[in-house]
């Protein structure tokens, strides 16, 4: 594209864009800087001066207490995110390659299920785990992510075949492909990416969950947002705890979204631009 | 082939079974249990006893005298909503058309703007709670430059303007309703299809007119006036919340620029409109389906800003109040349960009427593919 613009826009183009910036980066800022500080350095009107020295006892005692809770999130994470895509991946194909009449009504009614606030669920969803013996535990909150991930999963997985040229599946079929062979020789080999976009939206979903991790699970169960909004919550809070508590909260998903965010992109744009 | 497409539809049937038990089925549950007294006694028993009451708990909720509290979460959820659609829209808007300048390092501009993204509502809200100390954070910061420190009292505050009457709630609506129709109504008239204008023109008259003169006949709902407003405490979290979304925004935006035909910009400028009309007169308005969807995905996000307001505000914060933190207070810790699913019901009411005609306008769109 061709912007001939004068040096003078490009100035306040600059300028805005640092300006805007430094506004994004701020809090990140304020919690790095807090996060090291010595308790005792942690005053009102000094909050945004750097630290003195570098203290990371913060971090320790942080992950003393987050350790138990980032164990529950990073097992709940990795089961339900595994199930949820490997399911989405099946649904997704159906819908793409094996077209049934009303296709695209259920499609559609599948959908409805990521946009409910899960409020209007909750209390069965209690009371359906208490009666089969998961509430409380991690398999309880894994049941309900991978259910309440279809819809977001399957949409994925669908929009991704259906980028897949029917020539190749018409071929296979003409080869004597059945449905799960068409599945396993012609589909699942290129759907990598299309894994790689549905691991990472799930994962940082499930990892930064929090109504479920509050109301259906027992202390022993609780993902690490609940245990990052204990370690926050009350008054009187010694803040250097809160923000390393933060930082390895974020960390993760902080790590795979830079390090992985053309695939993040993705997955959140696939999740409104429509179906 | 016949065989493969059976068994295509068994292998997809599970999937099926389970969404239509835990969401359709669990919507129609907590329905139900909405119109029940669970709750009034041994709520949490293995077998809890109730039975069905009608909608007593809905007319608690919005003429009760002890609910006055879920009211006001229901004007702050719908102030939520419109300042952080507003504002994520804007900032996104510009913060993509400031990228679509290609300026250098883009790239590492566009990680900075959309990293929050990628937080736990938790982290965000454990951060700007620091930050919006009503004694330190944000507020010293004027001191830099040699101004006086702020003192605003962020979510301590307890200012509220544009209040009204809850009693005056129905007229305020027909109001509304009547100037949204107004809208139409001109637009229609302007594309030429008169008669249509007109036709929409009726109601809205007969809205006005009602509220005007009608409304005051309506039965008092509380025997004494309620006033409501926006919580300037709500501030705080709608700015952290701006900070966490327009870079999702922008996101749309950006990728919808990038869609804009080269030569459409360059035609532009060969007929000598300047860079800013370009955006304003071309770009803006082709990206009109974008609008549409981020309007309705952060709608439906401001309605579920439950991690958000508890982390930031705490759930017992009444100036902050949403009917997402109250279904919370109210089942899990009051143990309230048809009052709980009776505020689930209104928040799923208002979601869905934002997320069902998205649905059903993303389904057409796919037919006519």
């Amino acid at each position: 594209m061709n912007t001939r613009t004068g040096p003078y826009a490009r100035a306040i183009l600059y300028a805005a864009l640092i300006g805007f910036a430094m506004l994004f980066l701020m809090p990140a800022y304020m919690t790095v800087i807090t996060a090291f500080k010595d308790p005792a350095d942690i005053r009102l009107d000094t909050a945004w001066e750097l630290p003195s020295r570098l203290n990371w006892s913060s971090f320790t005692e942080a992950i003393e207490k987050l350790a138990p809770n980032a164990m529950n999130s990073l097992i709940l994470a990795v089961i339900a995110t595994g199930l949820s895509s490997i399911l989405g991946s099946i649904n997704g194909y159906v819908l793409s390659k094996w077209k049934f009449p009303g296709h695209e009504v259920v499609f559609t009614l599948m959908l409805f299920g990521m946009f409910i606030p899960y409020q209007i669920i909750l209390i069965p969803l209690f009371q359906t785990l208490r009666s089969i013996h998961m509430y409380g535990g991690i398999p309880g909150l894994v049941l309900a992510h991978v259910v309440y991930g279809l819809p977001i999963t399957t949409l994925i997985f669908r929009n991704f075949y259906t980028q897949i040229p029917t020539a190749l599946t018409e071929s296979a079929q003409i080869d004597g492909a059945g449905f799960f062979r068409m599945y396993s020789r012609v589909i699942l080999p290129l759907s990598i990416p299309g894994f790689v976009v549905v691991f990472i939206w799930q994962f940082t979903q499930i990892w930064n969950e929090f109504l479920w991790g509050i109301t259906l699970a027992k202390h022993s169960a609780q993902p690490i947002t609940v245990g990052l909004a204990q370690l926050a919550g009350g008054q009187a809070v010694k803040w250097n705890i809160p923000m390393a508590g933060s930082i390895l909260a974020a960390l993760p998903v902080l790590l795979i979204y830079i390090v992985l965010g053309r695939y993040f992109i993705r997955g959140l744009l696939a999740g409104s631009v429509k179906g | 082939m016949r065989r493969d497409q059976l068994i295509a539809i068994a292998v997809l049937l599970p999937s099926l079974i389970l969404l239509a038990v835990f969401v359709y089925g669990f919507i129609g549950q907590t329905f139900y249990i909405s119109l029940t007294n669970w709750g009034d006694h041994a709520a949490l028993a293995e077998n809890p006893e109730y039975e069905v009451v009608g909608f007593r708990n809905y007319r608690e909720l919005f003429t009760g005298f002890l609910h006055s509290r879920f009211r006001q979460g229901l004007v702050n959820a719908l102030f939520y909503t419109v300042l952080l659609v507003g504002g994520a829209i804007g900032l996104g808007l510009l913060l993509a058309i400031l990228l679509d300048r290609q300026p250098r390092a883009e790239g590492l501009f566009r990680t900075i703007f959309l990293y929050p993204m990628s937080l736990s509502f938790i982290v965000t809200g454990t951060i700007w709670r620091w930050l919006l100390t009503p004694r330190g954070g944000i507020n010293s910061l004027p001191k830099y430059v040699g101004l006086p420190q702020g003192e605003f009292l962020w979510m301590s505050s307890r200012q509220q303007i544009l209040r009204f009457d809850w009693q005056s709630l129905p007229a305020l609506t027909a109001f509304l309703v009547a100037a949204v129709l107004i809208v139409l109504a001109v637009q229609a008239w302007q594309a030429n299809r008169k008669r249509r204008s007109i036709a929409v023109c009726i109601p809205a008259l007969t809205l006005i007119i009602w509220a005007i003169f009608g409304s005051r006949f309506l039965p008092r709902f509380l025997p004494y006036p309620e006033l409501h407003g926006f919580n300037l405490a709500t501030i705080g979290i709608i700015i952290a919340a701006i900070w966490q979304y327009a870079g999702y925004t922008m996101a749309l935006y950006i990728a919808g620029l990038r869609g804009i035909p080269v030569h459409l910009h360059e035609v532009a400028q060969l007929d000598g409109v300047n860079e800013i009309q370009y955006y304003l007169k071309i770009a803006i308005p082709i990206l009109k389906p974008i609008t549409f969807s981020a309007i309705i995905i952060l709608a439906h996000i401001s309605l579920k800003m439950f991690a958000l307001i508890f982390a930031m505000a705490g759930s017992d914060n009444a100036a902050t109040g949403h009917p997402s933190v109250l279904m919370y207070l109210t089942t899990f810790r009051g143990n309230k349960f048809a009052l709980g699913a009776a505020i689930a019901v209104v928040l799923f009411l208002f979601v869905a009427v934002f997320i069902i005609p998205y649905l059903i306008h993303s389904y057409r769109e796919r037919r006519a593919q």
